[in-house]
Formats: C-alpha cells, sequence, structure tokens
C-alpha cells in the first residue's frame, strides 16, 4: 500500500509512531476501523490508549507513520479541521463550557455542522434547524429536563451524558468515546453503554475503556495495545482466546475482574 | 458569592421595557442636568459607556485580557480629527465621522489584532501591552498623524447646519453621541446572541474544546476584536466630536488600564456591567478628582476591594440581590444592610481623613497647616487629629469585621434556602 493512498476505512492507521522527547509511547501502530464498525480499544495503563486517541484527533500529530480519516491524510491539520472531516471525539475528564447552560453547550456544537460558521448577522434564537437539533440530542442524552441548568452544576454522572451529547451533536459518522464511563457506578454504566449504544447508531464507534464488561458489550471488535503496539485487532471471542493477549494484558484483568465477582 | 454560578434573567419579558427605559434616561437626563457640567459630563458618559462595553466583548465575553485597548479607541480619535479637519473640502457631514472612525479603528483591529489573536491567555495580554507601548511611542515619531506634543485639534462646527444643527451647543452635541450610544448598545447587545458572539463564550469557558467542534479559536478570537475594534473606533469618534482635540494620551497604558479598571468595576460578567462602569469612570475622572487630589488612591482602594469581595462587579451586586428580591427574602437582609454601609462609612471616613492629611503634609503645606475635612478642621502637624482619626478607623474596621460575618452568615442562610426553593420547584 503506497502512502495516500485512498482506503475505504473510517478510520486507519498507517505505523503511527509518536514520541515525547526520548521516550516513544506510540510504536508503530497500525489499525483498520471500517465504517459503521464499533471498536474498543483496549489495554495496560500506559499503553498509550490517549495518545492514540490524541493522534487520531489531531491534538497531537504524529512524529511518523499516517493517520487517515475516511481515506484522507490528516497529516497537519488541526483538531477543527479533522472535526470538520466528520470526526469528534469525547474526553476522560468532562471537558464542557461551564459558565453556558446544558442547551448551549449542545447547540455549539450543532452550530458548525449547520453551516452557521462565524455568523454576526444572524440571531440564534432564530436558527430553527439548530435549536431543533439541539432539542433533540437533548432527549436522546435525557437532559432535556436540565436544558436551562449552568454545565458547572450538573452532577457527575450528567456531565458525563453531555460530555457525549457534545461529541455527536455535530452528526459526525466518526465518533471517539475516551472512557466515556470512567467514575460510574455499576448501574449507571449499564445505562450509559445502552445510551451509547442508540446515539451511535450506524456510526463508526472507537472507544477507549477499562470495564471489560463494556467492552465486550458494545465492541464489534477489539484492538488490543500494548506498549504502543497494536498487539491483536479481532473479534471479542477470538481476542479473548488469543494467547498473546492472554500473556500481555487480558489474562490478569480477567481474573481480577472475575475476583472481584464484578464480572464473568 | 461567586457570580457565574447562577443565571438569573428577570427581564426575559420585559426586554422592550429596559431599552424603552435606556431611550428614555438617554433622551431626558439633559432636561433633567441642565448645568453645562452636567451636560459636559452625559455627554462623557456616552462615550465611555460605549468604549466599555467594546473592551467588555473582550474582557467578559470572550476571556481576553486587553491592556491595549485605547489604542483603537485613541487612533480612531485621531482619524476623527482629521477627518474633522478636512469637512469643509470632502463636506463629509460630522454627524457620520464617528462611524468612519469606528472604520478606521476596525482597520487597525485587522492589521494589529492579527498578531494579538494568534494567542490567548496571558500572551494574549503581554501583546497588547506591547503594542499599546509601541503605538504611544510612534505618537511621537509620527507627529504627521499625531500632531507632536501639541496633539490634532479642530472645529466641528464646520459642516453644513442640517435643519439648523451646527453641533456647536453641547446640547446638540449630547444628542448625535446619545444617538450613537443607544445604537452601539443595541448593537452589541445583539452580538451577544449571534452565532459568533456565543463561540465566543465558548472559547472563553473551554478554547480546548471548542476546536474540538470545528471551530478556529484563533478566528473567533480575531474577528471578535475586530468587531470589538469598530466599536472601539466609534466611541473614538464621539471623543473627537465632543472633545475637538486629540492628544497621545488617548492611546496611552493609562487610557487602556482606566478603560479595565471601570469595566471590571461595572461588572464584566453581565452585559450592562460595563454601563455602570462608564458611568463611574466619567463620575470618578470629573467629579471624584475636584474633590480632592488622592482620588486615585480611593479608586485603587475600590477596585482591590471590589477585586476580592465582588469579582463580578456592580452589576453582579445588583443582579445577586435582584434574585434575592424575587424570592422575597430581602427585607431579611435590609438590617445587615444598614450595618455594613453604617460601619463601611465609618471606616471611610477615617481612612479618608487620615488620607487627606498625609496628602496635605506632603503637597499642599504651603495652603495653610490645616486640612478642612468634611465640615471639621485637622490638623496634620499635631497628635490630636491622627490619633482621633486612627481610633475611629480602628473601631470602625472592628465593627465593620463583626457585621460582615454576621451578614456572611444570613447570606449564606438565604442562598440555601433559594437553592432549596429552585429544586421545588424543579420536582414540582
Amino acid at each position: 500500500m503506497s502512502a495516500g493512498a485512498p482506503s475505504g476505512f473510517a478510520v486507519e492507521l498507517r505505523d503511527v509512531r509518536k514520541s515525547f522527547g526520548k521516550t516513544e509511547i506510540i510504536r508503530g501502530a497500525s489499525l483498520q476501523v471500517k465504517a459503521g464498525e464499533r471498536v474498543a480499544i483496549i489495554g495496560p495503563n500506559g499503553a498509550g490508549k490517549s495518545t492514540l486517541f490524541n493522534l487520531i484527533s489531531g491534538r497531537f500529530h504524529a512524529s511518523s507513520g499516517e493517520v487517515l480519516v475516511h481515506g484522507k491524510s490528516i497529516d497537519g491539520l488541526h483538531p477543527y479541521e479533522i472535526n470538520r472531516m466528520g470526526l469528534a471525539r469525547s474526553f476522560q475528564v468532562s471537558n464542557l463550557f461551564v459558565r453556558l447552560s446544558v442547551f448551549e453547550n449542545v447547540r455549539c456544537a450543532v452550530l458548525w455542522s449547520m453551516g452557521y460558521r462565524y455568523a454576526f448577522w444572524k440571531f440564534l434564537a432564530d436558527l430553527k434547524d439548530a435549536n431543533d437539533r439541539t432539542d433533540e440530542v437533548l432527549k436522546m442524552i435525557r437532559l432535556d429536563k436540565r436544558r436551562d441548568v449552568l454545565a458547572m452544576n450538573l452532577t457527575y454522572a450528567e456531565q458525563r451524558a453531555l460530555e457525549i451529547g457534545i461529541t455527536i451533536a455535530g452528526g459526525a459518522g466518526v465518533i471517539l468515546l475516551d472512557e466515556p464511563t470512567a467514575g460510574m457506578s455499576r448501574s449507571e454504566t449499564t445505562r450509559f453503554v445502552q445510551l451509547i449504544r442508540e446515539v451511535t447508531q450506524g456510526k463508526t464507534l472507537l472507544t477507549v475503556e477499562h470495564d471489560m464488561g463494556v467492552v465486550f458489550g458494545l465492541a464489534d471488535r477489539i484492538a488490543v495495545l500494548v506498549y504502543g503496539e497494536v498487539i491483536a485487532f479481532d473479534t471479542p471471542e477470538n481476542v479473548r482466546a488469543n494467547p498473546k493477549v492472554q500473556e500481555a494484558y487480558l489474562g490478569s484483568v480477567l481474573a481480577e475482574q472475575q475476583a472481584a465477582g464484578a464480572h464473568g | 458569592m461567586a457570580p457565574s454560578v447562577y443565571r438569573f434573567k428577570p427581564w426575559n419579558v420585559g426586554r422592550g421595557i429596559v431599552w424603552g427605559l435606556f431611550a428614555l434616561v438617554l433622551l431626558v437626563a439633559p432636561l433633567l442636568f441642565t448645568s453645562n457640567l452636567s451636560l459636559t459630563m452625559l455627554s462623557q458618559m456616552g462615550i465611555a459607556i460605549v468604549v466599555c462595553l467594546s473592551y467588555n466583548m473582550l474582557l467578559g465575553q470572550g476571556g481576553m485580557l486587553s491592556f491595549g485597548h485605547a489604542v483603537y479607541s485613541g487612533l480612531a480619535t485621531f482619524i476623527a480629527m482629521h477627518v474633522l479637519n478636512k469637512v469643509g473640502v470632502t463636506g463629509i457631514p460630522v454627524s457620520l465621522i464617528p462611524l468612519i472612525a469606528g472604520i478606521g479603528g476596525m482597520g487597525f483591529a485587522v492589521v494589529l489584532g492579527f498578531v494579538t489573536t494568534k494567542k490567548a491567555g496571558t500572551p494574549f495580554a503581554m501583546i497588547t501591552l506591547g503594542i499599546g507601548e509601541l503605538v504611544f511611542a510612534m505618537s511621537l515619531m509620527v507627529p504627521e498623524f499625531f500632531g507632536g506634543e501639541g496633539g490634532v485639534s479642530g472645529n466641528r462646527v464646520v459642516g453644513k447646519p442640517f435643519l439648523g444643527i451646527t453641533f456647536g451647543p453641547q446640547e446638540q452635541v449630547y444628542y448625535l453621541l446619545a444617538i450613537y450610544t443607544f445604537v452601539c448598545t443595541a448593537a452589541m447587545f445583539a452580538f451577544t446572541r449571534t452565532p459568533l458572539g456565543r463561540m465566543l463564550n465558548a472559547v472563553r469557558d473551554n478554547p480546548e474544546r471548542v476546536e474540538f467542534i470545528g471551530y478556529s479559536t484563533q478566528r473567533v478570537r480575531y474577528l471578535a476584536f475586530i468587531i470589538s475594534g469598530f466599536f472601539a473606533g466609534v466611541a473614538g469618534g464621539m471623543a473627537a466630536i465632543n472633545f475637538e482635540i486629540a492628544t497621545a494620551e488617548v492611546v496611552g497604558a493609562v487610557r487602556s488600564g482606566g478603560y479595565l479598571l471601570f469595566t471590571f468595576l461595572g461588572g464584566a460578567t453581565f452585559f450592562f456591567g460595563p454601563i455602570i462602569g462608564g458611568v463611574l469612570m466619567v463620575i470618578a475622572s470629573v467629579l471624584l478628582s475636584e474633590f480632592t487630589k488622592a482620588w486615585l488612591l480611593y479608586l485603587g482602594l475600590i477596585f482591590l476591594f471590589m477585586v476580592m469581595y465582588a469579582p463580578g462587579g456592580i452589576a453582579s451586586l445588583i443582579m445577586m440581590n435582584l434574585r434575592v428580591a424575587a424570592f422575597g427574602k430581602l427585607r431579611r437582609l435590609w438590617t445587615s444592610y444598614l450595618a455594613l454601609g453604617g460601619t463601611a462609612l465609618v471606616v471611610l471616613a477615617a481612612a479618608a481623613a487620615m488620607i487627606e492629611m498625609v496628602y496635605h503634609l506632603q503637597l499642599d503645606n504651603t495652603l495653610g497647616s490645616t486640612v478642612n475635612f468634611m465640615g471639621t478642621t485637622l490638623n496634620p502637624a499635631g497628635l490630636d487629629a491622627w490619633f482621633g482619626s486612627a481610633f475611629v478607623l480602628l473601631t470602625g474596621l472592628g465593627l465593620f469585621e463583626f457585621v460582615r460575618r454576621q451578614f456572611a452568615h444570613e447570606w449564606g442562610e438565604v442562598q440555601g434556602e433559594i437553592e432549596k426553593e429552585i429544586k421545588r420547584r424543579e420536582t414540582l
């Protein structure tokens, strides 16, 4: 495959490397995510999962290799340019507009995709399509009753839901969720996974997740990242059975979670 | 007391009434205050309101702390003066000069803002400071534009009179400025309701996230900076017509600092805060400076207290109390307010007595040995006056602190009850 050749994948990583100073965090990761697929990225702490997300969303630039979104290289692009290509991401720590209301948070995320850009000659109140879309998203994330509350006054679970809402509001085809259920209780997590399933219907989903219950419940395929390399990328069953994965990561995690009685 | 924790909009319904009242105030103010001084002050207030509102577009709405806003209003004042001096040749109506100045201010914002808004936060503040100094230094290097040390002066009574309006009498000037004040205020308010206006708030709150929802933070800042520069320019043009002179100090750091200080005092978190700030700016610089030589010191003290105890400015104090009133709990706080005000006045009087005595010793000794202070005569050379005012000051401070703690407790209780009430209403 020659560099820059178009691919039929929603997201493709070609031998991506990323170093911070002398430390190489991502050491030649390759991944091909088909459109409409749900992929979970798992791996031990420090494997580079969040770094990988930052590379795909343009927060960092790869030291070498290539990241393609919808077949186009994102090399040197700003995050907002990648977003306009139809890729949106959420953050591990809620990253909201804290002094704006829930409604305003989501509407800000809708505006660009509706073509309003930097308009200062139109009133927000008159943008019926943007306001309708915002209400629709608020219903999807079940915050429609909290629309006028400031983001800083939401509960933790509500903030996580708003985080997802901002991510999907622009209608991006590729959604990256960075530990969406981090810090949630078991029952909240179950409900939240259902919500994620709903709002990412028909979209390409990449998610970083620690909870194996969520991973096996949500993902079509699982990518295992260990020390900056993708050591396996397969269906949940095959990944579970993969001896390399067992050895490097999954064995210990599954044993732990089984021992804790959290999951079978 | 953090002002940003709540949002309270008592006039969603009566917005029309509020704007009508604003227009009415602008209209009748010169009929109520008829003296020459008050007419001059009212004219200056219009200018200050526009410039403070334009500054708050950066500070309050965009989170951009500029130390060089006077660059845009000031350069526009010079442009306006040059245009005014050529009215005889070009035939441009004097009444349109603020608009031309606005375009000039915008032009400078397009050029200088491109560099400035590349960065946010502290680097942004530093660059504005640098550009402010740069432009101020230029004022001596380019006398063709800045008029050297004497500045550029002119005469506003040059155009053909239209319906008998010559802009000779201050009253005519006032009404011209009032129209500009009203239109600019309305336009800047409208801006806060547009996509760009809202994204500017988003950039203030969380620039990083903005980049991930399709917007370039740099572009948002740049566009807002240009629009802010336009309104600053209009204010500069208004000033040119009002004062008929432009000197280097109109682009200076002191002027920029004044905009920052009074916008903050008025309240940067609410749209109408800078309007209060603008009015205060004129009152302070015209009236307070008449009363005492130490007025800048008092101003500094007020600013200090405001930053520490009410960072949302006067506007947030008003809004917080309106909220308490809306829940019918303001009556409980009346006594505390009286006590707070009373003790604060005692402290202020004692502190002022000492400040005035210091100033007298340092500067005015030639004018006699005593200070006339609020109807009494103090002798700064003797111990009695110092001892007395120190005693009053300390007692006042003690009482004030006591009352303040009581009040803080009560205030907390009232806020708690209001929160509960809101929760209760939500569940209904």
